[in-house]
């Protein structure tokens, strides 16, 4: 028990920073993805936008799922959620609690996703060079040019090998100006999380902290009963397994004296420890019995009580009435789900 | 009881460290994040002083909030300064020392963050190539004002087909970059008489208020640390009894049916100890409320 209460301490104690590692590395991952990925940008008119906008866009959302996903809470969450009410009340406050937690820890790597493709610059160079202010910037009347011309024109200033305009406007000159602002777009957004997050985090303790401390309070306890209630099955099953099996094997026992009129070892009152862990199987014959009974013919799932004498423990003698199998039947149904 | 105390010991005597070690971290990441950051300025004539001055000063602003964020002594302090009085007073020198020291730490970062961005010089040439005095540089002088302004502006851009082998440009670079590295080393040299000189003076002003405060500072933040380790201890009871007595029912439905269970560890008289008589949904939060309006004495006599 002390090893659980280590052990327990240990995860409620870090369980914090244990997802707070997690965070961390999944923003770190959304970083060597942005590095790791080729970005090409179509320059063509109509498809710059929508490929800039959604590599801008789509990861962010998708990390955003995955941050749910990996999160072991959520199920708790859920289940929480969708209990009935029974003999214990639901709290809304815990469930928010729970949801706006699992949240901000979900919107760090999209939050970082968008941060390192705005200040790298190469999507919105690709998804708005052709709102470049021409005239601003290079030579608006260049004669020859209809709008869709040199629309096509702008739209090739991320691909600088095929680029053409250079009387119209120069690429360095263009591409300068798009990653400027999209550098200072990125700074602004990445100013803004963390003045979002200060702000949360900051001003929490002036409003409502006897409310936070109750819903963090239950929200940890109805993890930690998750898992005591987890294991305590666990430790219930290991126990009916023992007494399933240790009952088989007596019951075998006990068959095989009646079978060939062998002196009950058992009532031997000098019996070594050893001795009597045998269970009165003491030759191979009888040991390949018992395997092949217990593969072709397992005991059901009924423990007898010890002063009752049990004969053919794996035939199937006088059973219990049927309802009360009901409830071995789920558990033992739930066992096999965990 | 002696691995709690081992723990809480480490805590103790380490939490500064703690706080120390993130604040190193963080201004490791500032110099890094600089590093890896491409630098270019737009080389026009509105938004050279902009971008310049932006990237040498939003980015500490982002350091210091996350150095408030990450320090989680600002959370303590915070509590502290406004929970409701109940039967303990509040003493401002503890708040004002532990704002002091949560400052001080959410400073370091920013600070290296303008004193590379300063000896780089990068963001200095950018804001300011345009404010020459065309006088100086031979290169600039017989110009029109418009095309003046134009070339300036460019002068951050080495490629720029204007300023490939332009003597000048390189001038006026090496100018700025020279004041940009002198501010930079001058920064560095102020800031470090000064922290030189506040730690050796401090001794010879308010000693024992200093050493109160820090004692009583600490001890606030190892009482929450403390506080926040017995509500689990005491949620991993709670939790236990509550499954006990659920099993315990399902046994003695059971038992109605001759099915013997296995015995499960009996209940430990210890336990209720610890429970303190606490035991069932109101009782928990009445204790979480007071808590937080009535902080007990400091007497435990």
């Amino acid at each position: 028990m002390d090893k659980f209460r280590m052990i327990f301490q240990f995860f409620q104690s870090n369980q914090e920073s244990f997802m707070n590692g997690i965070c961390g590395i999944m923003a770190l991952a959304s970083t060597q993805m942005y590095s790791a990925f080729d970005f090409n940008c179509p320059c063509l008119p109509h498809y710059n936008m929508a490929y800039g906008l959604g590599i801008l866009l789509v990861p962010p959302f998708i990390l955003f799922l995955l941050g749910f996903v990996l999160n072991n809470n959520i199920s708790m969450l859920a289940e929480e959620w969708r209990r009935p009410h029974g003999q214990r009340g639901k709290d809304p406050a815990v469930l928010r609690y729970m949801f706006c937690s699992m949240a901000q820890r979900a919107m760090i790597a999209p939050a970082v996703w968008v941060s390192v493709t705005l200040l790298d610059g190469k999507c919105i160079t690709c998804a708005f060079c052709t709102s470049v202010p021409v005239e601003a910037l290079g030579n608006a009347s260049h004669p020859l040019l209809s709008q869709g011309e040199i629309q096509r024109v702008l739209a090739r200033i991320p691909c600088k090998e095929i680029y053409n305009g250079q009387e119209l406007i120069a690429n360095e000159v263009a591409v300068r100006y798009l990653r400027c602002i999209s550098q200072a777009l990125g700074w602004c957004f990445v100013l803004l999380m963390t003045t979002l997050a200060f702000l949360v985090r900051s001003l929490r303790p002036c409003f409502s902290q006897a409310a936070f401390l109750k819903s963090r309070y239950w929200s940890h306890y109805i993890d930690i009963e998750r898992k005591l209630f987890d294991d305590t099955c666990a430790e219930h099953a290991r126990s009916f397994a023992k007494v399933c099996i240790q009952q088989f094997f007596e019951g075998m026992s006990t068959d095989l004296v009646a079978a060939r009129c062998h002196l009950p070892r058992k009532a031997s009152a000098d019996m070594g420890e050893a001795s009597k862990k045998l269970l009165g199987i003491t030759d191979q014959g009888t040991m390949n019995m018992a395997l092949k009974s217990w593969h072709r013919c397992k005991p059901p799932l009924h423990l007898h009580p010890p002063d009752l004498p049990s004969g053919n423990g794996w035939v199937g003698e006088g059973q219990p009435p049927v309802h009360s199998s009901a409830p071995r039947r789920e558990t033992a149904a739930y066992y096999s789900s965990v | 009881m002696d691995r709690f105390r081992m723990i809480f010991q480490y805590f103790q005597s380490n939490s500064e460290s703690v706080m120390n070690g993130i604040c190193g971290l963080l201004a490791l990441a500032s110099v890094k994040m600089y590093t890896c950051f491409d630098f270019s300025c737009p080389c026009l004539p509105q938004y050279n002083r902009a971008y310049g001055l932006g990237i040498m000063f939003i980015p500490p602003v982002i350091l210091f909030l996350c150095g408030l964020i990450l320090n989680r002594q600002s959370l303590v302090m915070l509590d502290e300064w406004r929970r409701p009085q109940g039967h303990r007073k509040k003493d401002l020198a503890v708040i004002r020392y532990m704002c002091s020291s949560i400052m001080q730490r959410a400073m370091v970062a920013p600070v290296a963050w303008i004193i590379v961005t300063l000896l780089d010089g990068k963001c200095l040439i950018c804001a300011f190539s345009g404010s020459m005095d065309p006088e100086k540089f031979v290169g600039f002088a017989n110009v029109t004002p418009v095309q003046l302004e134009q070339l300036l502006a460019k002068v951050p851009c080495k490629d720029d087909e204007l300023m490939r082998n332009n003597m000048s440009r390189k001038a006026v670079s090496r100018y700025l970059r020279c004041w940009s590295q002198a501010l930079g080393w001058s920064i560095l040299l102020i800031l470090i008489v000064a922290a030189f000189l506040a730690r050796w003076l401090r001794p010879c002003f308010n000693q024992d208020t200093l050493l109160q405060a820090r004692h009583w500072s600490n001890y606030i933040d190892i009482e929450q640390k403390i506080f926040e380790e017995t509500c689990c201890e005491h949620s991993r009871l709670f939790a236990h009894k509550c499954i006990l007595h659920f099993f315990q029912s399902m046994r003695q439905e059971i038992k109605l049916h001759s099915f013997n269970l296995p015995r499960q560890g009996e209940g430990d008289e210890g336990e209720e100890d610890l429970l303190q008589g606490i035991t069932d949904q109101h009782q928990v939060n009445k204790l979480l409320k007071t808590w937080y309006y009535e902080k007990p004495p400091l007497d435990v006599s």
